[in-house]
């Protein structure tokens, strides 16, 4: 029973179809939109690790790093934009998020 | 080995189990809850695969402010959440059909796939035997990744000066100490000497 690179390419996988899963599930609801791509971007980060380490090479990791500063990024900029949203129109359902639209 | 694959496997089964809740659970509050999980459990996966050091960055940065970030802005915001749960079983099957197809490909790729032959030999940092995952991490990033690491970082700041910039309003009608007008006062405007007459008030 020994857990190999393909054990964890499965974890990985399953975790980025749920993320996208929620991506359609709960097309109305950014936060939770949000919330999926973390997940995805999660399972991205499962498979560069996985990789780093039966590689044996230290990139996948370095690049994880990466993964997560952006990640963290987009969550805060993604949150501050819903706040301000919030705050102008009262919700944050996302067919009402079409003011942008020319 | 054993205990590793169980390890593993009940990891696994609680990350997975734990995302599936994240885009079902009723409540957003229950959803960075399971959010969380998640990341804790991939934390013990990063930890099984030996990367100790993105680990603990998981569980520092993820749990304890992206997740509580989350946190906030569910809990601040007053919103009925179950009227934007509608048209949850609208969309099912959509979202089944194309998670079905991405998770058939994936199964795919994952049956058939094989290392390139020269692949092992092209490694760019290859992992040193004799130091912690946290030292040959910084032992990379500081020297040969330096210029992306400056990146990294200024992406954050980016990204701080931009939310403070969009969440940053100035309210009309709070008083606030202006030191500098303080005391720059003089004597003349700020103190009046009146004669009073008697009786005759001002």
């Amino acid at each position: 029973m020994e857990i190999g690179l393909a054990h964890y390419l499965v974890v990985a996988a399953i975790l980025f179809t749920t993320g996208v899963l929620g991506l359609f599930l709960n097309r109305k609801n950014v936060i939770i939109i949000m919330m999926s791509l973390e997940l995805m971007l999660l399972a991205v980060n499962i498979n560069l690790v996985a990789f780093s380490a039966y590689l044996q090479d230290m990139v996948g990791q370095v690049f994880t790093m990466f993964v997560l500063t952006v990640a963290a990024a987009e969550a805060a900029i993604g949150l501050a934009i819903v706040v301000i949203f919030f705050r102008n129109r009262g919700t944050i359902a996302v067919e009402e998020i079409s003011q942008m639209k020319g | 080995m054993i205990v590793q694959a169980l390890v593993f496997y009940m990891f696994a089964a609680i990350a997975v189990a734990g995302g599936v809740m994240v885009i079902s659970a009723r409540n957003p509050v229950h959803s960075v809850l399971f959010l969380i999980l998640v990341f804790f459990n991939a934390a013990g996966l990063f930890l099984l695969l030996g990367a100790e050091f993105l680990a603990m960055v998981l569980v520092v940065v993820y749990v304890g402010a992206v997740a509580v970030l989350f946190l906030f802005v569910v809990m601040m915001l007053d919103i009925n959440y179950l009227k934007l749960r509608e048209g949850f079983l609208q969309y099912l099957p959509t979202g089944a059909l194309v998670g079905l197809v991405l998770l058939v490909e994936l199964g795919l790729v994952l049956g058939s796939w094989v290392f390139a032959p020269e692949a092992p030999a092209q490694l760019a940092a290859p992992t040193p035997a004799d130091l912690t995952n946290t030292e040959a991490l910084g032992q990379i990033v500081y020297t040969q990744y330096v210029y992306l690491f400056q990146a990294a970082g200024l992406i954050l700041l980016v990204a701080m000066v931009g939310t403070i910039l969009l969440t940053l309003r100035a309210r009309d009608g709070v008083r606030r100490q202006n030191i500098s007008r303080q005391i720059s006062r003089t004597r003349e405007e700020s103190v009046e000497i009146r004669k009073v007459p008697t009786r005759g008030g001002i």
